[in-house]
């Protein structure tokens, strides 16, 4: 954190002034290891089974928050029985389709009296094949705000004892995870294993708690969503969700990465986590409805959520009558993820690209693939600050010096817009606590440069002028759509009047904040989601942003000062949902509504008032005393009880087990990545059965554990950042004072591998994977510790990956290195754990690369099939 | 700690921590108190983010683009180009407790400046803040400075020939701003304000530090009865200074430069005396 993230970092390090432990598990000795209490060197790609063996420890020795887990999760749910766990299955789940690689999820249900839906999918009508392109889709996304659907009035048992309940199954699915078998498989020592627990549990309960923080080594594996999955058990556990201190940070990428989930840049999601609807099972707007829309909580509202959407969208053209021109919507057909999308483009089908502050020609996976895909455009648009290697593959990139492209012989024409940076715009960022904090122009844009809202709003405004003006008929529709006017109807019909202004004609970026927040159908702005409607009279483009312009003014430019105000500070900036500051707060009081303690209390129930106050604003109906007890034929909002504290779940419970929006599993298993040295020491089963696997001939995967030629790539090798350089260097590279702070691209390793290698300290090293070979110069140190796992001692390569050809500090991109095996749920690369070779000295030059790397493939058999087996 | 050198300077004004007032002694009759800085490398992350702004601020070029092979320092030491310098030491113990000491270096403003001592042209002069700043308008760029610091600090600067260094943002803090360093740093590692409010929260620290079982953790700088009369910019190290590449008894160069003129001024009158005595005997 203190590496990736050091203003942050001042956070962590004004809670150690204040008495708080620092646990750091890294791979490597890093700057935030330098300032932690513990530094945990780790096996690159073993956290589930490092995490699963503290929840095994607080399992066995009961060291949960009973009250809170009781209350306020799922321990007491019980499943059916025809779940069948890890345990009965040598690895992996009930309802794994291994021919398809897709689990058919309907035994991971609760039990209850409910009517069991036909065959388990909301839409009885699809065929296999249709189902399978569904669940392909993995919308894992969608979950982002919480809620799959799930069985609103379980069987439980409070007692905890039968053997159908969530702990019990916890219990026993856990039990494996003991500290022996984690020192074998994460190369973590018993007895650091035991001094974590001690300080995790110590530090957790009704007064104190314990949070959690996590960056991209977490979430970039084949499994990255079950990493996740796995703190989540932990702290549910332990009760710290919900409360003052705790919960899980996720450390985004970027500056805004968590608002360009909220507002999403991705492909199979819309605003405010509503489902991108799919080709099949979403034909309607009452379809997608019912669908995607849960029976109890506040996604019960989906109707509300999504026709707003739509009259922001449309405006006056969206009715009650059209649908709301919900059918101007596109539709998935698939996963169409961006590593999808550069098949696409090399086999022909996606002709166009805009790369907008995105480097994907070093800063992708793969980038070979990234660079061949781009030569088969017809068309591409970078918008960036300089000339960063997507804009030049064509010219300098590494196939020209392979010979594999010839500049005179690409076809995509490649356009450079330089962008305006953020001191040059208005907008917002939204940080990983979900807070929008306001920035106001410090300086007009020089030259050509423009921000991204003048692109897009101008762009859109003359493709409308164009659709326009050339009428019916100016170009032919496709097959199937009666003419052109219809075909361009969803263009055309679009809500694009916002005012401009200044010489460059710059969009007003507040008016964009405040059609995101809402109005109704006088223009008022509204002021929380729950005034929103399913009949047309309220416009809102994100209803998790509603209430960030309340009364006409901007909220997230509030800076109202720390000393001036209490210590949530909910003056400074805003947070969605509603400003609330801590999510699921409810859970800081206990059932009774009661404070777990003075130290920790966040909001309460106020008996006297009947209401719910306290410090931040309270994550519930405000109303709603702690002894409401919902009637059986409750729906929605009305059916969630006085203690159902977590209000977006289907159950209001907070889930150990995850009975629904998971496509691989509904507890987490440590299973090895895709590529390892390693045999999964825990299961049967190898790998994440349900990965993505790409197959082509530029993404060949490399052997595994037991399997032969898995040893011509003995070593795990990772990528990471440097606080010095920002992602793919095209904010850093470029500039002098960053560049000789970094100035080339170099690997660390231990002196054992050193000395195993003949890698010389600051000489060259090659670096070598089954889909390339790059050259770094060498950092020989004793923060890369040799670990013992698996009976033998394991090296590790550790590789910043923030270089190029292009800028003041060039070097090869470790992204070369990186396969395409992707995370089920969220279609996320695996750069953080995988298997290489390191040998000393330069890599070759000219044609010759493409042969040691084919030599690589050769002398491990290497074929199209290998690593694709579950 | 290492013996201390008796303060061998000319009696003058005194600031409030006993310590001689440089901004006094100049000539400033009324003048703001000293303004120091306080670097607390045991919370310095790392990041040269003082570094950068340094950079930014002051308008001062790129350094090179070599990789050194010392840890994550590739700045490498202070110099004409490099007022900030993050140092990182690598104290890893397999089986113990690991340390990666990192602390920012800057400019002593010395109150005992042997660089000012030297300046010839009276480019080096002291603000009326106590600090040390050269007049890049008058510097000749003679480099008799650059010999005379006895931390390294003063270098020439090959594109312009003048002598530069940390003005401790004399264009800022006349203005009420903090310096650009100071102000970037992310951890309050760099610590800005009057000197002797920062020798005091020095001292509070230290004893936190050592109550929290740190005896490793000492001040550099801070004591008026050093070599260099007590530093303008001090700092908390966590280690020996010779670990962080810092000199353990600074001495202010021209501290012996009016003995030595007297030894001159006795071996000339001596050479005179003896060349007279020669004469007289030669004529004789």
């Amino acid at each position: 954190m203190a590496e990736a993230h050091p203003v942050g970092f001042q956070w962590v390090m004004e809670a150690k002034k204040r008495g708080a432990k620092i646990i750091h598990v890294d791979p490597r000795f890093t700057r935030t290891s330098a300032h932690a209490d513990v530094h945990v060197p780790i096996r690159a790609g073993a956290d589930i089974a490092f995490v699963g063996g503290i929840i095994n420890y607080v399992l066995t020795n009961e060291k949960y928050f009973r009250d809170y887990m009781l209350a306020y999760t799922n321990a007491a749910t019980i499943l059916t029985d025809e779940y069948a766990d890890t345990e009965d299955l040598d690895g992996v789940f009930s309802g794994l389709d291994r021919e398809r690689r897709v689990y058919e999820w309907d035994s991971w249900r609760y039990e209850s009296d409910a009517v069991r839906p036909a065959a388990g999918e909301r839409s009885p009508d699809l065929t296999g094949a249709q189902l399978l392109q569904v669940r392909r889709s993995g919308r894992g996304e969608a979950q982002g705000s919480g809620g799959a659907k799930a069985e609103p009035r379980p069987h439980t048992d409070p007692t905890l004892q039968h053997p159908r309940c969530v702990l019990q199954i916890l219990k026993r699915h856990f039990a494996r995870y003991t500290p022996q078998v984690v020192a074998e498989v994460a190369g973590v020592p018993e007895q650091l294993l035991r001094q974590v627990c001690e300080l995790v549990t110590e530090n957790s309960g009704p007064d104190r708690t314990t949070a959690f923080v996590y960056s991209l080594g977490w979430t970039q594996h084949t499994v990255g969503v079950q990493y996740i999955r796995t703190a989540a058990i932990l702290q549910a556990l332990l009760g710290n969700m919900g409360r003052p201190g705790g919960g899980i940070m996720a450390l985004r990428g970027h500056a805004s990465i968590q608002g360009s989930t909220d507002i999403p840049t991705l492909f199979d999601m819309l605003p405010g986590y509503l489902p991108m609807p799919h080709q099949y099972g979403n034909d309607n707007l009452d379809a997608y409805i019912a669908a995607e829309t849960v029976e109890k909580g506040f996604w019960a509202n989906t109707r509300d959520y999504m026709v707003s959407l739509l009259k922001a969208y449309w405006g006056d053209a969206a009715t009650q009558d059209n649908d709301f021109c919900y059918g101007y919507l596109p539709r998935l057909t698939g996963s169409h993820s961006t590593y999808e999308t550069v098949l696409e483009q090399l086999n022909g089908r996606c002709t166009g690209y805009f790369l907008l502050g995105q480097n994907p020609a070093v800063g992708s996976a793969n980038a070979r693939m990234q660079r061949l895909g781009m030569a088969s455009l017809d068309w591409l648009v970078v918008r960036d600050f300089s000339l960063i290697e997507s804009a030049t593959w064509w010219q300098n990139g590494p196939e020209i010096e392979t010979g594999e492209l010839r500049t005179e012989e690409i076809k995509t024409e490649v356009f450079f817009l330089p962008a305006a940076a953020h001191t040059e715009k208005d907008g917002s960022f939204t940080n990983t606590q979900r807070m929008l904090q306001w920035h106001h122009t410090a300086v007009e844009p020089a030259g050509d440069s423009r921000s991204d809202l003048w692109f897009m709003f101008h762009l859109g405004r003359r493709i409308r002028q164009k659709l326009a003006e050339a009428g019916r008929g100016a170009s032919a529709p496709p097959e199937g759509v009666a003419s052109a006017d219809e075909w361009n109807r969803p263009v055309l019909d679009l809500t694009w009047d916002y005012p401009v202004r200044g010489p460059l004609d710059e969009p007003a970026a507040e008016v964009v904040l405040a059609e995101i927040n809402g109005w109704s159908s006088d223009g008022t702005p509204l002021s929380s989601y729950t005034q929103l409607n399913a009949d047309g009279s309220t416009a809102c483009g994100c209803w998790i942003y509603c209430g960030v312009y309340a009364g006409g003014v901007n909220q997230a430019a509030r800076r109202k000062p720390g000393t001036e105000q209490n210590w949530v500070a909910n003056e400074w900036g805003w947070a969605w949902p509603a400003n609330r500051r801590v999510l699921y707060n409810r859970a800081s009081a206990d059932p009774d509504g009661r404070p777990w303690s003075q130290r920790k209390a966040l909001v309460w129930w106020d008996a006297g008032q009947g209401k719910w106050t306290g410090h931040d604003v309270p994550d519930f109906i405000a109303d709603r005393p702690p002894d409401y007890r919902p009637a059986e034929d409750a729906t929605g909002v009305e059916a969630i009880s006085g203690t159902d504290a977590f209000i977006m779940q289907a159950d209001g419970k907070a889930w150990l087990f995850a009975p629904a929006g998971l496509v691989d599993g509904p507890l987490p298993a440590h299973y090895e990545p895709q590529e390892s040295p390693f045999v999964n020491l825990l299961y049967g089963q190898q790998h994440n059965p349900v990965r993505e696997i790409i197959t082509h001939r530029d993404n060949r995967y490399q052997p595994s554990g037991a399997e032969p030629g898995s040893d011509v790539f003995p070593y795990v090798t990772t990528t990471y950042r440097l606080t010095e350089h920002h992602t793919a260097g095209g904010m850093s590279r470029f500039l002098p004072y960053l560049a000789e702070l970094q100035p080339a691209f170099f690997c660390e390793v231990s002196p054992e591998l050193a000395a195993e290698r003949g890698l010389e300290h600051a000489g060259w090293a090659t670096i070598v994977t089954a889909r390339s070979a790059i050259e770094a110069r060498v950092l020989v140190t004793e923060r890369m510790r040799p670990l013992q796992v698996g009976g033998r001692v394991v090296h590790q390569v550790g590789l910043p990956w923030h270089w190029g050809p292009n800028g003041l500090t060039t070097g090869d991109a470790a992204n070369e290195l990186v396969h395409l095996s992707l995370d089920p749920n969220v279609h996320i690369q695996e750069d953080k754990a995988m298997a290489c070779d390191i040998r000393a000295g330069r890599r070759p030059r000219g044609p010759a690369l493409r042969d040691l790397v084919r030599e690589y493939q050769q002398r491990a058999g290497i074929t199209a099939q290998t690593g694709t087996e579950e | 700690m290492s013996t201390r050198v008796a303060p061998a300077f000319a009696a003058g004004p005194t600031d409030a921590a006993g310590g001689l007032d440089p901004a006094a002694r100049s000539g400033y009759a009324d003048h703001p108190p000293r303004m120091g800085f306080f670097t607390d490398t045991s919370v310095c992350i790392g990041c040269k983010a003082c570094e950068v702004a340094c950079k930014e601020w002051n308008k001062v070029p790129e350094d090179g683009l070599e990789l050194t092979g010392m840890s994550y320092d590739n700045t490498g030491s202070l110099s004409a180009s490099t007022w900030r310098h993050v140092a990182f030491i690598e104290q890893i113990v397999r089986a113990g407790d690991s340390r990666w000491l990192m602390s920012s270096d800057v400019c002593k403003h010395c109150t005992e400046a042997a660089c000012l001592d030297v300046c010839p042209t009276g480019a080096l002069m002291r603000s009326e803040f106590g600090t040390v700043v050269i007049q890049d308008d008058v510097c000749n760029g003679c480099g008799y400075c650059v010999s005379a610091c006895p931390f390294g600090v003063v270098g020439r600067r090959e594109t312009d020939g003048g002598a530069h260094k940390c003005t401790l943002c004399y264009d800022r803090i006349g203005d009420g701003l903090t310096p650009a360093c100071a102000k970037a740093c992310p951890t309050e590692s760099i610590q800005f304000g009057p000197l002797d409010e920062l020798r005091e929260r020095a001292q509070g620290r230290l004893r936190e530090l050592h109550d929290a079982g740190t005896p490793q953790a000492r001040l550099y700088g801070e004591d008026p009865a050093d070599g260099v009369g007590g530093a303008g910019a001090f700092f908390l190290l966590l280690d020996e200074p010779e670990v962080y590449g810092l000199p353990p008894d600074p001495v202010v160069t021209t501290r012996d430069l009016p003995r030595m003129w007297r030894h001159v001024a006795t071996a000339a009158a001596a050479l005179a005396a003896a060349a007279l005595l020669s004469g007289l005997g030669q004529r004789s």
